[in-house]
């Protein structure tokens, strides 16, 4: 009675406690929708995938469809694996890092040390416009440049230059993203040992920046390692292993796609799957790690 | 010359009619000419944004990392124009610590020490490096604090040993001069005295330039007091005649904390 006539109305905790639940318990609800897809993706592929999972699956190249059937009449696990597409992608990927970083790390740096100025914001805008182009579409571009223009027929490097595009505006934005972490009291005391620019930045500024320009170059791998489209345009796939950049090769996403056209090979898409997304997930964890480790 | 301007005879730096401006016509030093005394900590006092940054920025040429600089005037060091030498030779001769230490984050606190040379590609025998470490460390107190842990880096030092840190670093080039800007602002009051002490016991090898709005502190170690008011050097005279009997009433109004 005396707290009404304090605060001049009813008592309204009751249904305050009860807005507080019903709120709570909404975003329980939620959550639990958001995670329930990855929880469904991890469940289907070790279902589906693991039994596929031995040494020969990443040793070997993959059956041809005769010993698959025979192997699915006669309910046995698909001989051969994936070795041709395992190799590929190690090699497109590390072709495309090696094309991408340097670049990268270069422009991001650039747009740094231009803080506000009018052609760097340009800059910016097309990365992330570049960030926004459809990946087919850069498979498309490396397709005229490469595969036409220089290759003269499909190859590991027309892909891995499709993917380096890729990776260019991760890459840009990350390490411009951790330059500016660096406190600039640190440039400031290269400044004053008398330390030329360039030397600042490779000395001590790239240095210093380390944990922050790993994790954004492992996240843009982890990114581009799942790419199919723009393969299928350049590198279009090999049943063999292969080392030359000038030649068609396989890479595990292609592999997918060809077991998924292949009915007797369907055992072999999870298990592919499977391994695409332990391969990712086992990045993203190495860049998380990176990035605690040093921060 | 004004009878508030300190004449001082074989300075080691003399600042002739600098003005640095920020764009067109944003002045933050405005014509000032002084003289600065060898082996003595000369003190540059003034509320926020009167322009004592800039100018110590300026005689190492720092301020010159700031977009849109215009400076006019000389400075000149032992008689020679700093403007005559690359920045690398100028700062290997005038040292400078900042407010927030910054040792390198990187680097062990050895290779702290010896940074200039290493980023400047210096080479030097390990044991003349050795050499100029221990010095180093030992003019600033540090050694014995550190001297087991020399290889580890400096992030678990205190903010005043970083700061000390920092002294050493810049004292390995064996400098004529050292700009500090406010460097005791960002310690607690026990790391501040010892700084303090250090840079007493510097000024028998170094000639120091200490900015600092702490009064106090300049009236406790420095022997010259700059006062800066809005760009323009408003008085300079030995640290005891002004705070005793200040000429402008400026700094005056300042010193008796009328404003700042």
């Amino acid at each position: 009675m005396e707290r009404e006539a304090i605060i001049g109305e009813k008592d309204h905790s009751n249904w305050r406690e009860l807005k507080n639940r019903l709120f709570f318990g909404t975003v329980v609800v939620l959550a639990g929708i958001t995670i329930s897809p990855i929880l469904l993706i991890v469940y289907k592929l070790l279902a589906k995938g693991l039994k596929q999972i031995n040494f020969d699956f990443f040793l070997k190249v993959a059956p041809d469809t005769l010993q698959a059937m025979t192997a699915v009449r006669n309910g046995e696990i698909i001989p051969g694996g994936i070795a041709n597409g395992i190799t590929g992608t190690i090699l497109m990927v590390v072709v495309a890092s090696l094309i991408a970083i340097p670049v990268s790390i270069v422009i991001g740096i650039f747009l740094y040390e231009n803080q506000g100025k009018k052609y760097a914001n340009l800059i910016r805008s097309l990365t992330d416009i570049l960030q926004g182009v459809p990946s087919v579409v850069l498979g498309l571009i490396a397709y005229i440049w490469i595969v036409q223009g220089v290759t003269k027929g499909f190859s590991a490097l027309a892909g891995s230059v499709a993917l380096a595009i890729m990776m260019l505006p991760l890459i840009i934005r990350s390490t411009e993203e951790t330059m500016k972490m660096i406190p600039i009291s640190i440039k400031e005391a290269g400044a004053a040992l008398g330390v030329p620019y360039h030397k600042i930045i490779l000395k001590v500024m790239i240095p210093s920046g380390f944990s922050g320009l790993m994790t954004g170059i492992l996240l843009s791998i982890s990114r581009v390692l799942g790419e199919t489209a723009p393969l299928m345009l350049t590198t279009l796939g090999s049943t063999t292993i292969n080392f030359n950049i000038t030649k068609p090769t396989s890479a595990v996403p292609l592999q997918i796609w060809e077991f998924y056209n292949n009915p007797n090979m369907i055992d072999l898409v999870w298990s592919s799957s499977l391994f695409l997304m332990g391969f990712v997930l086992t990045l993203n964890i190495i860049a998380k790690r990176i990035s605690m480790k040093y921060s | 010359m004004s009878d508030k301007i300190l004449q001082i005879s074989n300075p080691v730096l003399s600042i002739s009619n600098l003005s640095i401006a920020y764009g067109k016509d944003k002045y933050a030093v405005k014509d000032v000419t002084a003289d600065v005394k060898r082996n003595a900590i000369t003190a540059i006092m003034g509320p926020s944004g009167c322009g004592k940054s800039t100018l110590l920025r300026a005689i190492n040429r720092m301020h010159e990392l700031y977009p849109n600089i215009h400076t006019q005037g000389e400075i000149k060091l032992n008689g020679e124009s700093i403007y005559g030498i690359s920045t690398t030779k100028l700062r290997r001769k005038i040292g400078m610590v900042f407010q927030r230490p910054n040792p390198f984050p990187t680097m062990s606190i050895y290779e702290n020490v010896i940074a200039g040379y290493n980023l400047n590609g210096s080479k030097l025998k390990k044991s003349e490096k050795d050499e100029i470490v221990e010095s180093s460390l030992t003019d600033v107190g540090l050694l014995d604090e550190v001297k087991d842990s020399l290889n580890k880096k400096g992030n678990f030092l205190s903010g005043g040993q970083q700061q000390r840190l920092c002294v050493a670093r810049a004292l390995a080039f064996k400098p004529d001069v050292i700009l500090m800007d406010e460097p005791t602002s960002a310690l607690d009051p026990l790391s501040t005295a010892k700084i303090e002490d250090l840079l007493v016991e510097l000024k028998e090898h170094y000639t120091i330039i200490l900015v600092t709005h702490n009064m106090s502190q300049a009236a406790r170690i420095s022997d010259n007091a700059m006062f800066m008011y809005l760009g323009e050097l408003v008085e300079y005279d030995k640290t005891k005649v002004m705070f005793t009997n200040p000429k402008d009433s400026r700094t005056e109004g300042y010193l008796t904390g009328k404003f700042g």
